[in-house]
C-alpha cells in the first residue's frame, strides 16, 4: 500500500472475450493499484488516449481475437508518436509464442498466457516499476521472461 | 514544481494536463503555488456554475445520463471536463475504475478535443468525492476547461458531502424507487439544485418524479426543477442538458451545505496530519484515548 500505480487494462480490437481481462485486474486492484478499465472493443488510437488522459504508468492489452500482430505493435507505435515512450506495456490472451519476438521488438515488456499465475503479473508490475528505461519506446531489448 | 510541464497544460498538452492532476491528486504540487506561478491567460467567461456534482444510487444510470450530456455540451463548443470518482479499497488501497467503460462520447473524433475524461479513486477519504477534487476542479478551469461535472461514488446518503465541492448538485433517481425509501433518501435530496429521473422507459418513473415534486412542494423555499429522462432512448435529454447548464442556485439548504464542507475540510486536515499515523499507532495500543488524539489532531 502506498506504492500504487495508475493501469490502463484495455481490450483492442473485436473481441468480446475479457474474464482474462477482469482478472488481471481485479489482481491489480487487489495489490493497492488503481486500474483503469477501457471495456471492450476499443481502437489504438482510443487506447493511447486513454493512458494519456488518465496518466497511467502500465497499459496491459488483452486479446484473444488473434489480431495482437496487427493491434499490439500499433498501439506501441502511437504511444511513441504520442509522447508516451515511458508507458510501460504489457500483453496477454492467446499469443502463440512463435509471434511473441517480434512484439517485444515493439515494446512490448511481458507477455502472460493462459495458466499465468497472477503472482507473476505483480511481481512483472514490481519489477519494471523500479527500472528505468523500460517504457514502450526504450531502446533495449529486456523483457520478462514469462514462466507459463 | 515542473513550471514547464504546467504552462504545457495550461497552453493545451493533454498529457501534461493528466501529470499536473496527477501531482495536484498526489500532494506533490499544491494548486494555490500553481496560481501564484503561472500567468493565468485563459480567461473564462464566468458561467452560471463551474462545476456540477452528479449523485445517485448505483445502478439509476449515472455514467450513461452523463455520456449523452458530454455529448451534447460538448457538441454545443464548451470544453467539459468529467471527473469520475470510484471507491478506493479500504483494506488494499486499489481500486477498479469502470466509468469510462460507459462514457464513450469522448471517442467521437468531433468532440473529444472538447471532452477530458479523467477517473479518479477515492483513496484515503471516507466520503464519496475526495476533497482533493476540489483543487483538480480549480486547476482545469485554470487551463481552460469551463465546466467540470463530478460524477460521485454511488451511495446512498454518504454522498452528500460532495456538497463541500461543487456549484450545483443534481441527484439522479431511477423508476419505482418506492414509499419506503423517501425518508432516507431526504438527506441528499435536501441538498439538490436538480434531480433527474432517469429510465422515464420504464413504469413508475413518472409517478415517482410526481412523488419528488409534491415533497418538495411540502418543504420550504422553491422546489428544483424535476425532470424526466430516458439516457437509453435519449428522451429528455436534451432538454435537461439545457436546464443544468443555466442552473441556478437553487439557495436551498445553504446552512447544510457549509455544514458538509466543513466536514469535509476537518477530515481533509485530519487524513493530511503529518501526526496521523502515530496517533494511530497510539490508539491501536491503548496508550491515548480518542479524546487525546483529538486534541492532538484539532491543534490545540
Amino acid at each position: 500500500m502506498g506504492n500504487n500505480l495508475r493501469i490502463v487494462i484495455a481490450k483492442p480490437g473485436l473481441d468480446g472475450h475479457d474474464r482474462g481481462a477482469k482478472v488481471v485486474a481485479r489482481t491489480l486492484r487487489d495489490a493497492g493499484h488503481e486500474v483503469i478499465y477501457t471495456g471492450l472493443r476499443r481502437t489504438a488510437k482510443q487506447i493511447v488516449e486513454t493512458v494519456r488522459d488518465e496518466d497511467a504508468r502500465f497499459l496491459g492489452l488483452s486479446s484473444l481475437s488473434g489480431a495482437h500482430n496487427h493491434l499490439f505493435p500499433r498501439v506501441c507505435e502511437l504511444l511513441i508518436e504520442e509522447g508516451l515512450s515511458d508507458v510501460i506495456v504489457f500483453g496477454g490472451g492467446i499469443i502463440p509464442e512463435d509471434d511473441r519476438p517480434a512484439l517485444f521488438s515493439s515494446g512490448i515488456k511481458a507477455i502472460f498466457g493462459p495458466g499465468t499465475p497472477t503472482d507473476e503479473i505483480l511481481e512483472f508490475i514490481d519489477t519494471a516499476s523500479g527500472m528505468n528505461d523500460v517504457g514502450v519506446g526504450a531502446k533495449n531489448d529486456w523483457h520478462w521472461q514469462s514462466a507459463a | 514544481m515542473d513550471l514547464g510541464q504546467i504552462n504545457d497544460a495550461i497552453n493545451g498538452d493533454r498529457r501534461s494536463l493528466a501529470r499536473t492532476l496527477s501531482a495536484i491528486e498526489n500532494g506533490s504540487i499544491n494548486i494555490n503555488d500553481v496560481k501564484q506561478n503561472v500567468k493565468i491567460t485563459n480567461k473564462l467567461q464566468a458561467p452560471n456554475w463551474q462545476s456540477l456534482a452528479i449523485t445517485g444510487a448505483p445502478g439509476v444510470g449515472k455514467s450513461c445520463l452523463i455520456d449523452k450530456l458530454l455529448s451534447i455540451w460538448a457538441g454545443s463548443g464548451l470544453k467539459i471536463a468529467l471527473l469520475a470518482i470510484d471507491p478506493s479499497s479500504p483494506r488494499t488501497g486499489g481500486a477498479l475504475l469502470g466509468d469510462r467503460v460507459r462514457i464513450t462520447s469522448v471517442d467521437d473524433e468531433s468532440l473529444k478535443d472538447n471532452i477530458y475524461i479523467r477517473s479518479i479513486a477515492t483513496r484515503k477519504s471516507s466520503g464519496n468525492v475526495p476533497l482533493i477534487v476540489a483543487d483538480m476542479v480549480d486547476f482545469l478551469h485554470v487551463a481552460g476547461w469551463e465546466r467540470v461535472v463530478i460524477e460521485t461514488v454511488g451511495s446512498g446518503q454518504s454522498e452528500v458531502r460532495c456538497a463541500a465541492i461543487a456549484d450545483r448538485i443534481v441527484v439522479v433517481e431511477g423508476p419505482a424507487r418506492g414509499d419506503g425509501v423517501q425518508a432516507e433518501k431526504a438527506g441528499l435530496l435536501e441538498l439538490a439544485d436538480a434531480v433527474i429521473v432517469n429510465k422515464s422507459d420504464l413504469s413508475g418513473a413518472e409517478k415517482h418524479a410526481e412523488e419528488l415534486l409534491e415533497s418538495f412542494e411540502l418543504g420550504l423555499g422553491d422546489a428544483p426543477p424535476v425532470m424526466l429522462t430516458s439516457a437509453l432512448n435519449e428522451n429528455g435529454v436534451a432538454e435537461a442538458a439545457s436546464v443544468l447548464l443555466d442552473l441556478p442556485d437553487s439557495g436551498r439548504s445553504v446552512r447544510a451545505r457549509w455544514r458538509e464542507r466543513l466536514l469535509a475540510h476537518y477530515e481533509r486536515k485530519i487524513l493530511e496530519s503529518p501526526k496521523l499515523d502515530d496517533i494511530l499507532s497510539s490508539l491501536a495500543i491503548g496508550s491515548i484515548s480518542i479524546d487525546d488524539a483529538l486534541n492532538t489532531l484539532g491543534g490545540r
